[in-house]
């Protein structure tokens, strides 16, 4: 898994096998009105479109990614969504650490949609994995080159010359980088071969890279109201709209509308039917007003009569269920391990040990409801929105607008939150076509919280069955883990599928977390895709993915396990870290393999003191680990959480996260630190606080009335440390997710001694597991 | 036609008295700073104040805003200095940043009542400003990072 070097869309939608890396730079000097239409002016640090103007006369634009400009300026663009995690900044670090850029002239550049930035997309937490070794080369590209003309500048030769902090200095002479711009004409093309020979910094030498000084750019904005997101976009002579949903997601059919009401509304303008020739958007209606409150009124008072498709009356109960029909059948499922003598264990076992876990329907619940503005210009349709993966929604509204790619073009803006939802770019559709109908008039789209919610992406209950076998003396022989859910990845992205050891595709993002890097024996794991879950709704990739609930499986199992063994949870995990054949793990990205989670579990101990401290009653500490995201591009991390059970309510209370992760290099510690703070609270969230279920097809929870993420006072003391280590940067954005859900069930066991095989956790459920021990 | 101080400027509009204040805000005035969550007052990224107090624009009807003085997070400070922004600046608080105007409002209010505020307040009085990031933490620092500042600019001045 995580080969994301094959994760390239071509423009025609089939995948390119080219990586970023193996791009050739052309280094060259920009004349005065010469523009490549793709770097606009970096006048701050901007986190809007502005208009398309060149990077400025004059610019040293050396790769595609940055340019340099006569008065010292640095723009750096950036191909990811920012979403909250500072990724501008983080990136900006990398390139301009290597360049030996004065970070205060750095400025961070979102650009729209072209294909020169190849495959435009931010999700798995793979932002700075991806990037590291671009930028640092480009950053490097960069410096030689600027090196080389400084010294013909300075009258010397380029290995006489020292660079820093943007300046170029020889022989007590020195040069800004901005004056090698605007005094020179820099010029050098690399070839790929060398620029992968261009010497790179060494982890001792890096200044800005690990920084902890440093303060994230995009963060002023967001503290004035200054920062603008895809709800705030304007055009001039813009409709608004709202959709009315039908009754199903997919197979409704509009039987009648009724706008009599609808016109009583001050400002309605009229309504549309949308037909989507891509399918994705089915049976919808959008109400079109001179304002979005009328808007939001005409369409409640908008009558619309559909046909409902199939899964009106579908369940979330019916959807597990058809999970577990599809694991108890030996038939079908993708197998990603299947190891030699996994039957032979079981039939042959001392012992079989064999659980379910289940996890329900989460919901995104992005603050800021999905919205778009769509028009056309010139014969190129426009959509302005906030997005995670342009490559991916951008045939799609291709398909949709029935024009040719090259006649859409994204225009980035921040999002109000991302967690996945936003890699689906659905909401996007009908803006586009509403405009179309209009001739190409501007339309704002907006949901509203229950349009939103109603059709979100969200990530699909699951039923996981993990069963090992052990030989006479407690020795495990083989595991077999099986996990049944709808797949995202199936369903909207299918060329992006992994091939499982059978050369089936299978969707890595809802079987990750169940390949783990524990020494089981034979070792069996199987995919399952529910197609009841892909018909009733669009499945989504919701922060961590699969290893958010697989984990749960996986986790409170193994502490199963260890307790019915009588050995300690965390002793019995380090027993199984160790690191032999497929866990060895391999260069760049998991150098030192499982004896890395289990020098985490190590520090966690250490951290909490681990089995040598006493809690107050009903209270108790609970360990899960898990290698975060995917395989190919493991974070390590542990969590211990600390929890108290009240006997009487069934509420469970965390009162502290202990978290250590290795991520390898850690490019920006404080942004590191707080995506694993939101990680994990996100973590809390789930087990605890979120809870919905299908309902006649859709999810049932529809605002915050009834759908109830963690708040403030809910939020425990948490101690966050990041081993510190050298090794290729891995992702932070979701690993902190995917250890809490299990390290609270784990704690719930240890508290009162019941164990609950559930998410979430609700108080009933407590009560009832109380009641029956 | 309804009329209100908005930032200290008098703003008229011309529009159904039950508009909620926040659409008014957005769209009519073109203030983009004060943000749509829930829509039901649940959420609190819509959060201004109205005659200094904390108030949930999405649910607040234009017409009862008529002849009141309205403050959004453009307004708090005209350099965006505020002792809060300050904070939450030196914090780091924002991730997506989505609903921290709204969290900033809240918490101005919150320090106006309780100038050096306990946990306990903290937590009850921003109970109704959902984070989905979850800067919680964060925030509760910046809260008394602000608290503290502002009381050294009291004593010192």
């Amino acid at each position: 898994m995580g080969r994301l070097d094959r994760f390239r869309l071509g423009r025609d939608g089939r995948r390119e096998q080219a990586s970023l890396s193996r791009r050739g730079f052309l280094v060259t000097s920009l004349g005065a009105g010469v523009m490549f239409g793709f770097a606009r002016q970096a006048t701050a640090n901007q986190i809007f479109p502005l208009d398309n103007a060149g990077p400025g006369d004059g610019a040293f634009e050396p790769t595609i990614w940055c340019a340099i400009a006569p008065d010292g300026i640095i723009t750096v663009n950036i191909i990811r969504a920012e979403m909250g995690q500072h990724i501008g900044t983080a990136l900006a670090r990398i390139i301009a650490d290597e360049m030996e850029a004065d970070w205060s002239k750095v400025r961070i550049n979102y650009v729209d949609t072209d294909p020169k930035w190849g495959l435009m997309v931010t999700g798995g937490s793979w932002s700075v994995w991806m990037t590291w070794d671009v930028f640092r080369q480009a950053g490097a590209a960069t410096r030689t080159a600027l090196v080389e003309e400084a010294a013909r500048l300075l009258g010397t030769t380029p290995d006489r010359c020292t660079v820093a902090n943007g300046i170029v200095s020889a022989g007590g002479k020195q040069i800004s980088f901005g004056d090698i711009v605007a005094k020179g004409h820099p010029s050098h093309s690399f070839t790929p071969e060398e620029m992968a020979r261009l010497p790179l910094k060494p982890a001792s030498e890096r200044r800005l890279i690990g920084n902890a000084e440093l303060k994230a750019l995009d963060i002023p904005a967001k503290t004035n109201g200054t920062a603008i997101y895809g709800i705030d976009a304007k055009v001039e002579g813009m409709l608004y709209a709202r959709p009315k949903m039908p009754p199903t997601r997919y197979g409704s059919k509009v039987r009648s509308v009724d706008d009599t009401d609808a016109k009583k509304i001050k400002g309605y303008v009229r309504y549309l039917l949308i037909e989507d020739p891509s399918e994705v958007v089915q049976g919808w209606v959008v109400v079109l007003a001179e304002s979005y409150s009328a808007a939001i009124r005409a369409t409640d008072a908008l009558k619309v009569e559909w046909t409902p498709g199939e899964t009106a009356h579908t369940s979330e109960r019916d959807i597990q269920d058809r999970g577990r029909q599809l694991i108890s059948n030996k038939e079908g499922g993708v197998y990603i391990f299947n190891d030699d003598g996994v039957d032979q264990a079981f039939s042959g076992a001392h012992l079989v040990m064999d659980q379910e876990y289940t996890c329900a329907s989460v919901l995104h619940y992005q603050l800021e409801p999905t919205n778009a503005l769509a028009f056309e210009k010139d014969g190129v349709y426009e959509i302005h929105a906030g997005n995670q993966w342009q490559s991916l929604i951008l045939p799609t509204l291709a398909k949709s607008l029935q024009v040719p790619e090259s006649k859409v073009i994204l225009r980035s803006y921040l999002l109000g939150g991302g967690f996945g939802r936003r890699l689906n770019g659905d909401y996007m559709i009908p803006a586009a076509l509403a405009s179309k109908a209009l001739g190409g008039k501007p339309v704002k789209l907006i949901l509203t919280r229950s349009d939103d919610m109603q059709f979100d992406s969200f990530r699909s209950p699951s039923v996981q069955r993990v069963r090992m076998a052990f030989d006479g003396s407690d020795k495990i022989t083989a595991m077999d883990y099986q996990a049944a859910a709808g797949w995202p990845t199936g369903v909207m992205a299918e060329a992006f599928m992994e091939k499982g050891v059978d050369g089936k595709p299978y969707d890595q993002f809802a079987i990750a977390g169940g390949d783990h890097w524990y020494e089981v024996g034979a070792f069996r794991v199987r995919a399952l895709r529910n197609d009841l879950a892909e018909k009733t709704f669009r499945p989504g990739w919701l922060r961590s993915v699969s290893p958010g609930w697989t984990s749960w499986g996986i986790e409170c199992f193994l502490d199963e396990v260890a307790h019915r063994q009588k050995k300690d949870p965390a002793q019995f995990r380090l027993d199984l870290l160790t690191a032999q054949g497929r866990n060895k793990g391999q260069a760049p990205d998991s150098v030192g393999g499982a004896l890395r989670q289990a020098a985490v579990v190590r520090r966690l101990m250490e951290k909490v003191n681990w089995g040598k401290t006493t809690l107050p009653k009903d209270t108790a500490l609970g360990l899960a680990t898990t290698a975060g995201q995917e395989r190919g591009m493991p974070t390590w991390i542990g969590c211990v959480a600390q929890v108290h059970v009240d006997r009487s309510t069934g509420v469970v209370t965390c009162q502290k996260l202990t978290i250590v992760v290795d991520a390898g290099t850690v490019v920006d510690p404080d942004g590191a630190k707080a995506q694993t703070e939101g990680a994990a609270l996100w973590g809390l969230s789930m087990v605890l606080f979120e809870n919905t279920e299908i309902v006649n097809g859709l999810p049932v929870d529809r605002n915050l009335n009834t759908y109830t993420p963690l708040r403030i006072a809910d939020t425990p003391e948490m101690d966050i440390e990041f081993l510190p280590s050298t090794e290729k940067p891995m992702g932070l954005g979701e690993p902190g997710t995917t250890v809490v859900g299990p390290a609270i069930g784990n704690a719930i066991f240890n508290a009162v001694g019941v164990r609950l095989r559930h998410m979430p956790v609700r108080p009933a459920d407590v009560l009832r597991a109380l009641q029956n021990t | 036609m309804t009329t209100f101080r908005l930032n200290g400027r008098d703003v008229t509009v011309d529009v159904p008295g039950d508009t909620p204040l926040l659409w008014v805000i957005r769209d009519e005035v073109g203030l983009t700073g004060t943000k749509f969550g829930c829509g039901i007052g649940m959420c609190g990224a819509c959060t201004v104040h109205i005659g200094g107090r904390a108030t949930r624009s999405c649910v607040t009807p234009v017409s009862a805003a008529e002849g009141a003085d309205i403050t959004t997070i453009e307004g708090i400070d005209p350099e965006g200095n505020h002792p809060v922004q300050q904070a939450w600046r030196e914090i780091q608080v924002p991730q997506c940043g989505y609903c921290q105007s709204g969290q900033i409002m809240q918490a101005i209010s919150l320090l106006r009542d309780y100038p050096s505020p306990t946990d306990e307040e903290i937590d009850a009085v921003m109970a109704g400003s959902l984070c989905r990031c979850m800067t919680y933490v964060r925030i509760r620092e910046a809260i008394k990072k602000a608290a503290a500042n502002a009381r050294g600019d009291a004593s010192n001045g």
